[in-house]
């Protein structure tokens, strides 16, 4: 697995008109690397991910993706070149069917392993009501069509803005379940989550942000119960 | 017997009618951009038709090879340099800019061609009628215009709900970051929305110079038809579209055998009955 | 004790500025000739039927393309109160308003079931109705028009001299009234509202404004000043038509472009407008549709580009304000337990 990262993003500042989201933020993803974004409502941890997907831009700072800087690009531009956003919410296309949906997602024809036959084997459900139009899904349904969406791109780093929000626990575990397999397609993640539990779970690597500041990182299996929420509540 | 003659011939030019309106409504759906420069493109469509009769000495048919392209060319170029730049939350920027540019058109045309009424000639086909039933005769060309409307709206379902471009122009409507996110660059799926409604457009102005006299001063009220149109028919429906022409074609077709001062009234009265009564408009599409 | 003030120190030495104005205005008959005083009532016009276009737009949201409506209506209604009942031309003008504000609350309820660029196309439609109308009435002249009678244009004084003084002075005292009445709406309570709702409509809904009501309200009264008005221009015309009566070139778009320039949403806006509306008409009279056609692409221009106008500029770079219209809180001294 190559060392250098995938995703730099280097000491970023983010803003709201004049209100200031974000404050030097540095992360780092690898290949393959699952990354958890954790924070408590208004931390910044959305916001982050709209820097890198291309929906915000940053005042200041460097976004490096597979070595090339990406700062300021639109997000268009960032999904061809890789990056794929499972925003939060969910946010289908309430007037077309969920395979629509799902070509949408792919409409860029980016190579690799990810078609819709695929997608509909990860996730049946959405092959069972692949003509329902996406408002008539329940909400896990709704997360997986939307991470089958962001799939069809066939991006190389995929982010995921809070996908357990508004789902039955069970329903999570069953989304979470299958982001192994995601990964041993060869895909990178960086997952912003309030369930902590599933969040360190999933990665590898986790970042907790504390009023737009990187309060604490290291790896999953490294940080305690205390440290995490010394760094989330800022005690 | 003449009565029936009288509302077939307003069916008719409700197809025509339906024309005008389906490029208005495709706008408002993809980008809620209402066009107030609208009807004076189709004029300027069929000035351009009869600079391309005239310099190639072909039938105003032939010319539509030269006028969609044309038109759909300026259109895309239109939204990507001009209106583009209107879209957002406030409702003034992209209704002043193109109530300017349906001035600036107007007057334009004027300059160019001055304020002599004109009519393009379609040839033999134009006096060409055949028989339904006794008594009852309908012309060729308002036939063929019908069925080429009717055409038109077919193809632009046909387009919205089975092509890809379909599909990014309800995405786009739907939620324009997201569908940014998943790679379509909105601001080519805007211009080639307004490409394909200035090429319905030209299809519309080339039928309306053969059909009618025309001169730069007749866009706005083509713009007013195709409206009434589309709130009779009811918002978001092609279909609806199409039914909302037709009904406001028989309306003046009504009103203008009563009292030939009353063509045009009729049709406005009918469309603020409806807006009274209904204003939802007769089939309206349940958005989702 | 803590109020609210509205001047500003640009607002008074504006306010004196239009105090010396106007009073060298109200006696232009001493020292204009018959064409300035012309030139002059048809700037007033312009001036009120802009501010009205400016408050129905600018502040209450309401885009009208339309408004040439209640310009043919006044005038119409005029020439019928004139000719067929033998009213006193000058009283018709003041009739005109309340039965224009009359009007505008049925043609409210219908066009009000359209929203934003739809409403827009909405009111032109009324106003075709209406001309269509206008054109059916074989007493007022049918599809040609007429003209006033000679024994109406007497009644109303007996030297055509001081009719047209009295038309000025009509039109000046009319414009000031039409004018002062806005400000005084702006700096109401029923204002603030109205600045919330220019602002940010949705917000203003949920801060419990009656946003629905208080759109009804400015577009019966912009209904009231418009229909006076008009009554006043084809007063001064002497002959009305329905294509002059509801001409959308003369009462929409210049209104528009009036208001454009000058900038939309401000008082002073109409005023700056209207100078130079005038001054580039003087300028590029001779052009005929080449004027026309870059008054559309200054509007163009300006509303992508200086979306707020040519006073818009000046108040933010400068922060001027003519007209005591602003709010801001002056605190008082803090007195003791008791008063």
């Amino acid at each position: 697995m190559p060392d250098e990262a995938l995703l730099d993003v280097k000491a970023i500042d983010a803003f709201y008109g004049d209100f200031q989201a974000l404050f030097s933020v540095s992360i780092s993803v690898r290949t393959g690397q699952v990354v958890a974004v954790i924070g408590a409502n208004g931390a910044g941890k959305s916001t982050l991910l709209k820097s890198i997907a291309g929906l915000m831009h940053p005042h200041s700072g460097e976004i490096l993706f597979d070595g090339k800087p990406t700062a300021g690009l639109p997000a268009f531009d960032m999904l061809g070149r890789g990056v794929a956003l499972v925003p939060e919410g969910r946010r289908l296309f309430p007037s077309l069917t969920v395979e629509e949906n799902l070509l949408i997602g792919g409409q860029m024809r980016r190579p690799g392993p990810w078609t819709l036959a695929r997608v509909y084997e990860l996730f049946p459900a959405l092959a069972e009501r692949r003509n329902l139009p996406a408002p008539a899904l329940s909400g896990g349904q709704q997360q997986m069509a939307a991470i089958g969406r962001a799939l069809m791109a066939n991006p190389r780093l995929l982010l995921c803005d809070e996908i357990s929000l508004g789902l039955a626990p069970v329903v999570v575990r069953d989304i979470y379940t299958q982001l192994p397999r995601i990964v041993a397609e060869g895909l990178s993640l960086i997952i912003v989550e309030q369930d902590i539990v599933q969040a360190l779970r999933a990665a590898n690597h986790v970042y907790c942000l504390q009023e737009g500041r990187v309060a604490l990182h290291g790896p999953a299996g490294g940080l305690t119960r205390e440290t995490i929420s010394a760094a989330y509540f800022g005690a | 017997m003449q009565w029936f003659n009288v509302i077939l011939q307003g069916v008719l030019i409700g197809g025509l009618y339906a024309m005008f309106a389906a490029g208005l409504s495709l706008i408002f759906g993809v980008m809620r951009l209402v066009n107030i420069a609208h009807g004076d493109l189709i004029v300027l469509a069929a000035y351009i038709s009869l600079m391309v009769v005239q310099s190639l000495d072909v039938d105003p048919l032939t010319s539509l090879v030269f006028v969609v392209p044309a038109m759909a060319a300026i259109g895309y170029l239109l939204q990507r340099g001009l209106l583009n730049r209107t879209l957002g939350d406030d409702l003034l920027p992209p209704l002043l800019v193109t109530f300017g540019l349906s001035i600036i058109i107007q007057n334009g045309l004027l300059e160019l061609f001055t304020a002599d009424s004109r009519r393009l000639q379609a040839g033999p086909i134009e006096v060409e009628t055949f028989q339904l039933a006794p008594g009852v005769w309908i012309g060729a060309l308002p036939l063929i215009q019908f069925a080429v409307a009717v055409a038109v709206i077919a193809g632009l379902q046909g387009l919205f709900y089975r092509t890809a471009l379909g599909r990014a122009f309800r995405a786009t409507s739907d939620d324009q970051p997201v569908a940014q996110l998943m790679g379509l660059d909105t601001r080519h799926v805007f211009a080639m929305a307004m490409a394909l409604s200035l090429a319905v457009i030209a299809i519309a102005g080339v039928f309306l110079a053969v059909r009618t006299n025309f001169d730069p001063a007749i866009g706005p009220a083509r713009l007013i038809f195709g409206f009434e149109a589309v709130i009779i028919g009811g918002l978001g429906s092609m279909w609806g579209t199409l039914a909302g022409g037709i009904i406001l074609g028989v309306a003046q077709a009504v009103g203008a055998q009563v009292d030939p001062g009353w063509q045009l009234l009729a049709g406005h009265l009918v469309f603020l009955a409806i807006l009274a009564v209904r204003p939802q408009g007769l089939f309206p599409k349940v958005s989702g | 004790m803590s109020r609210v003030e509205h001047a500003t120190r640009s607002s008074r030495v504006g306010i004196v500025v239009i105090a010396v104005a106007v009073a060298g205005l109200a006696l232009a008959p001493f020292w204009g000739d018959r064409q300035t005083l012309r030139l002059l009532a048809e700037m007033f016009t312009f001036v009120a039927l802009a501010s009205l276009w400016n408050l129905l737009a600018g502040y209450a949201g309401l885009v009208s393309v339309g408004q040439q409506a209640f310009v043919g209506f006044g005038g119409y209604l005029l020439f019928a109160l004139a000719i067929l009942w033998d009213v006193h031309p000058i009283a018709a003008v003041f009739i005109a308003g309340p039965i224009g504000a009359l009007l505008a609350v049925p043609v409210a309820a219908l066009i009000f079931r359209l929203r934003g660029a739809y409403f827009a196309i909405g009111t032109w439609v009324v106003a075709e109705v209406f001309r269509l109308l206008a054109s059916q009435i074989s007493v007022l002249g049918g599809g040609s028009g007429i003209s006033l009678p000679a024994s109406v244009v007497i009644a109303m004084a007996p030297t055509r001299q001081m009719r047209e003084f009295e038309t000025y002075w009509l039109a000046l005292a009319l414009t000031i009234a039409i004018f002062s009445a806005i400000i005084a709406l702006l700096r109401s309570r029923h204002g603030l509202a109205l600045t919330a709702i220019r602002d940010n409509e949705l917000t203003a809904q949920s801060n419990g404004i009656d946003v629905a009501r208080i759109k009804l309200i400015v577009y019966v009264l912009t209904a009231f000043g418009t229909s006076m008005i008009g009554a006043l221009i084809f007063l001064q015309k002497l002959r009305i038509s329905p294509d002059t009566a509801f001409s959308v070139n003369d009462w929409t778009a210049f209104v528009i472009f009036i208001t454009v320039i000058g900038g939309i949403g401000r008082v002073e806006g109409p005023v700056i407008g209207t100078i130079v509306f005038f001054v580039l008409r003087q300028m590029l009279a001779d052009l005929g549709s080449l004027y026309l056609l870059m008054m559309g692409a200054v509007a163009i221009i300006v509303m992508l580009w200086a979306p707020k106008g040519l006073w818009g500029l000046m108040a933010e770079r400068f922060g001027w304000q003519a007209l005591p219209l602003q709010r801001h809180l002056v605190l008082g001294k803090e007195t003791g337990g008791k008063s």
